[in-house]
């Protein structure tokens, strides 16, 4: 595929006589059809394939690069490359000043969030196939600049540690070898809450956050999910961890506007987290009466 | 200068460990990090933790299947300690809050993994690393440690006695990465370094860009032994593209290898006639790529995992991030196809020769995880038993470094004159008397004040950064570090041989000569990954030519380690460890036997059969 001519998707009209299962299987057909296209194509044309970076750069302290710019790289294409591949590339061979972080390379340090093409994205997740040419490559939006592509992430560090992101249970069995016992339906409640890995992603993606800095924002509030939801934490943490949420820039400044969840490279359904965090909210406060 | 009375330097499973463990004794404790302590390695650790937990099993067993999965190069006091405080670890774990995968009463699951006698790993789902970095994380947070992030370590302030055995080590010095800051840290009662594997010396590893093997450089270059270095673990499940794993809990489950025809090679070409996907990994990984060389690999380059039997049920309660792993990095979908896989680097067996407490011969210097070898893993790594080494081994360190009353080690260190050593006859390289700047082990000390001496080591560690960093032009550290990378794949991989063991220390004394003239081409001070990452291949350089040393002086085949001239084990010769210490030359060859008699009983090295 080439990474110069961006895929436009166009919606045709169904012809209204058909039932709507054969319209379903059509349009299954011709996805099919069209995805079978691309990779025959991809296959074609990847050799000698070039894709072009636009790097955004700054530097606070050299000449020269302390005003904002984009860089651009030409980078040879290889199937199954990604984001990052391409930015370590460009980094190794063209300039060694260009810095961004990362480590992993698969999707769980967290380190590598970027602003893709206009969206928050892990850069070792993000197949260079994927998108449409020139890929543009930002830092996170709505936090400071450090260098090039590298972010403050103290402010979302900080969040992160105001909702007590530890487990507080009243006790723990007397035993050494005695184990909390945990239903597996529990766990399972719990379990996608567990998977985030603090890229910052959401954060960034958050209007709210953007506007009010003391909101505690998704990845925060979905720590606090975590441990709320857990059936072996205590009872009196339960309500101090209300507390904390119920703050005015806890869940009630949410307005479901879902880009956190649509950006979260981890699945995390950090909206819906948000929402239930609200609906305990009121049943808590309901209890006063 | 900062100061503290311990400091425990990276941030991964084993740092967080010994930080806790020395907080709980009462200690200020730092962790200095170059990382942000969640973005550290552990995180990517997917299958499990052994631990004796249940009816039916018990530590001598986990010991002795250890020390069997070893090929007898574990040193027994180690094996035992290991398996005897590992159950009370996991089950601290789960105290504090761990998302453990659990059985329908609620208790923690364990699964089957390679060479272990009894299904005892516990795991949480395909992301237990993660889950246990997040949880032992927490901890450090609620108790209120103090973290350095984003704080590079590049050097260790000890004292210079001619002698290695008779230096202290007060403290490190680091720099800031953000702000480009030098700074001084005094550790009063000891460091620990917990700066995890060196799997970067390989163009194909698991490991992530940041393992870099710094910690393991750092003491080598203070007169501390590596040890077993040549020990190198290659994982058999690695997706080829990118090198990324997939955990041996698939095959734990029931995963099933193929070759091209479509044969279970491993039981139908006799690999593992009992055992079969779950022999140990050494086994499984020779296996495959002996199938792609005769043949019946895939692309002449992989074979296939199959989980597709388990059903989707199964494979999304217990291993559904390999689902989303195999699409992300290999555009494979685990519940519709076999998985491509081939052997890639995974763990270091070797590394800081330290005792049962972590101790290194320099007094107050600690090394703990996977930089560490206190010998417990000996020529092969059961899967399973990194992760709860970390705990282990971290908790111990942390704790005789804030001062607990522990008794005597049994494993010595440091190295001896009586030793007996091995002449290579190979061109080697001294580290410091090579590197591009004012480098070596200890700096010349005016007096003997701890304070004095960490400030002279930061005014080196200045003088030095500063000079590569006003040199103008030079050698590009990147094409060192892949040029290494390169011929460590391919010279010191699964299959080893003399020749190509020669040519790997040659392409590595000749990566030493560039090196020499290596410059960094960003000047600023601020976030300089560029500074980084040259430091960095220089802890690379001394790290691989001690794997590449070891290779060539065992021949013999044992664990992990295949000579292709050397086809057997040779238990008269080699129940004995490979050290490499460098004291202001050359870098020295010598052995120290094994230590195979333990608590309850002496392990006879046996034939390992799957």
């Amino acid at each position: 595929m080439s990474t110069q001519t961006p895929e436009t998707e166009t919606e045709t009209e169904q012809p209204s006589s058909t039932s709507p299962q054969q319209r379903r299987m059509e349009k299954k057909q011709a996805k099919k059809d069209q995805r079978e296209a691309d990779e025959a194509a991809a296959a074609n044309e990847i050799q000698g394939e070039t894709v072009e970076l636009k790097v955004f750069r700054y530097d606070p302290e050299i000449e020269g690069k302390e005003e904002p710019r984009f860089d651009s790289f030409t980078v040879p294409f290889e199937k199954g490359m990604t984001v990052l591949d391409a930015l370590i590339y460009a980094r190794d061979e063209y300039d060694s000043s260009l810095t961004f972080r990362h480590s992993c390379r698969q999707a769980v340090c967290g380190s590598d969030a970027f602003f893709v093409n206009g969206r928050q994205r892990l850069g070792c997740q993000t197949q260079i196939a994927d998108l449409d040419g020139p890929v543009r490559v930002e830092p996170l939006p709505h936090q400071e600049v450090v260098k090039d592509l590298v972010v403050e992430m103290d402010h979302f560090y900080d969040q992160m540690e105001s909702v007590d992101p530890f487990f507080d249970p009243d006790e723990t069995p007397d035993g050494e070898l005695e184990e909390q016992r945990q239903d597996r339906e529990n766990r399972e409640n719990i379990k996608l809450s567990t998977r985030c890995i603090w890229c910052g992603a959401c954060m960034s993606s958050c209007n709210i956050a953007a506007g009010d800095n003391k909101y505690l924002g998704p990845a925060a509030i979905n720590k606090a999910y975590r441990f709320y939801m857990d059936e072996r934490e205590g009872e009196q943490k339960r309500q101090e961890r209300l507390e904390i949420i119920e703050d005015e820039h806890g869940v009630w400044r949410c307005q479901t506007q879902f880009s956190c969840t649509n950006v979260c490279p981890k699945d995390i359904p950090l909206t819906e987290h948000i929402q239930e965090l609200k609906r305990e909210a009121v049943k808590q406060n309901l209890k006063f009466w | 200068m900062y100061e503290h009375d311990v400091i425990v330097v990276g941030g991964g499973g084993a740092g967080l460990r010994a930080a806790i463990a020395a907080h709980e004794e009462g200690a200020d404790v730092a962790i200095v990090t170059k990382l942000h302590p969640v973005r550290s390695h552990t995180g990517a650790a997917e299958g499990g933790i052994n631990a004796a937990l249940r009816d039916g099993d018990s530590w001598q067993d986990h010991a002795y299947d250890t020390m069997k999965g070893s090929d007898y190069l574990a040193d027994a006091p180690a094996v035992d300690t290991f398996a005897q405080d590992a159950p009370e670890e996991v089950i601290q774990l789960e105290h504090w809050g761990m998302p453990f995968s659990r059985e329908d009463d609620g208790t923690v699951s364990q699964r089957p993994f390679g060479g272990l006698s009894f299904p005892r790993t516990t795991y949480a789902g395909a992301e237990t690393g993660h889950h246990m970095l997040h949880t032992l994380y927490e901890q450090v947070v609620k108790r209120g440690i103090e973290v350095y992030d984003e704080w590079y370590v590049s050097q260790l302030a000890v004292t210079d006695e001619d002698d290695p055995n008779e230096r202290d080590c007060h403290g490190v010095v680091a720099w800031d990465v953000q702000s480009g800051e030098i700074a001084g840290f005094r550790a009063h009662d000891g460091v620990i370094l917990a700066t995890g594997g060196p799997g970067q010396a390989y163009d194909h590893t698991t490991n992530a860009v940041a393992n870099t093997g710094d910690g393991v450089a750092l003491a080598y270059r203070a007169g501390v032994p590596m040890e077993d270095m040549e020990m190198i673990q290659f994982h058999p499940t690695t997706l080829p593209s990118t090198g990324v794993l997939i955990s041996e809990g698939v095959r734990g489950e029931g995963g099933i290898l193929y070759n091209s025809e479509g044969e279970r090679f491993m039981f139908e070409y006799g690999y593992a006639t009992n055992d079969g996907e779950l022999a140990s990994r050494d086994v499984v990984a020779r296996a495959e790529l002996t199938e792609v060389q005769e043949g019946r690999g895939i692309e002449d380059e992989y074979v296939y995992l199959d989980m597709r039997h388990l059903g989707e049920e199964r494979i999304t309660d217990r291993l559904e991030n390999i689902l989303h792993l195999a699409r992300d990095f290999e555009g494979v979908d685990g519940l519709e196809e076999p998985m491509p896989v081939k052997p890639g680097q995974h763990y270091a067996m070797g590394g800081i020769e330290v005792d049962e407490h972590g101790e290194t011969c320099i007094d107050g210097l600690y090394a703990a995880g996977e930089c560490a070898c206190v010998s417990l893993h000996g020529g092969n790594r059961l899967g399973g038993n990194a992760l709860p080494e970390l705990l282990v081994y971290g908790a111990r360190a942390g704790r005789h470094a804030a001062g607990a009353d522990m008794p005597e080690p049994k494993i010595q260190t440091g190295p001896e004159p009586d030793a007996e050593r091995e002449d290579l006859g190979v061109p080697v390289g001294a580290p410091g008397a090579r590197d591009a700047a004012v480098d070596g082990g200890a700096v010349e000390h005016p007096d003997s004040d701890p304070k004095a001496i960490v400030e002279a080591t930061a005014e080196s560690e200045r003088a030095r950064i500063e000079t590569l960093l006003e040199r103008e032009d030079g050698v590009n550290h990147a094409d060192v570090r892949s040029d290494l990378q390169e011929s460590m794949t391919e010279n010191v991989n699964v299959f080893r041989e003399e020749g190509a063991l020669k040519q790997a220390l040659e392409d590595i004394q000749d990566a030493r000569e560039r090196y020499q003239d290596v410059y960094v081409a960003d000047k600023s001070r601020t976030f300089n990954t560029d500074l980084q990452h040259t430091i960095e291949t220089r802890n690379l350089l001394d790290v691989a030519e001690a794997i590449t040393m070891g290779a060539l002086a065992r021949d013999e085949f044992r664990g992990a380690h295949w000579r292709k001239e050397h086809q057997e084990r040779k238990d008269d010769e080699y129940l004995k460890h490979t050290l490499v210490s460098w004291n202001d030359g050359e870098p020295e060859l010598w052995y120290r036997p094994v230590i195979l008699e333990g608590d309850e009983q002496t392990y006879e090295p046996k034939e390992r059969s799957y």
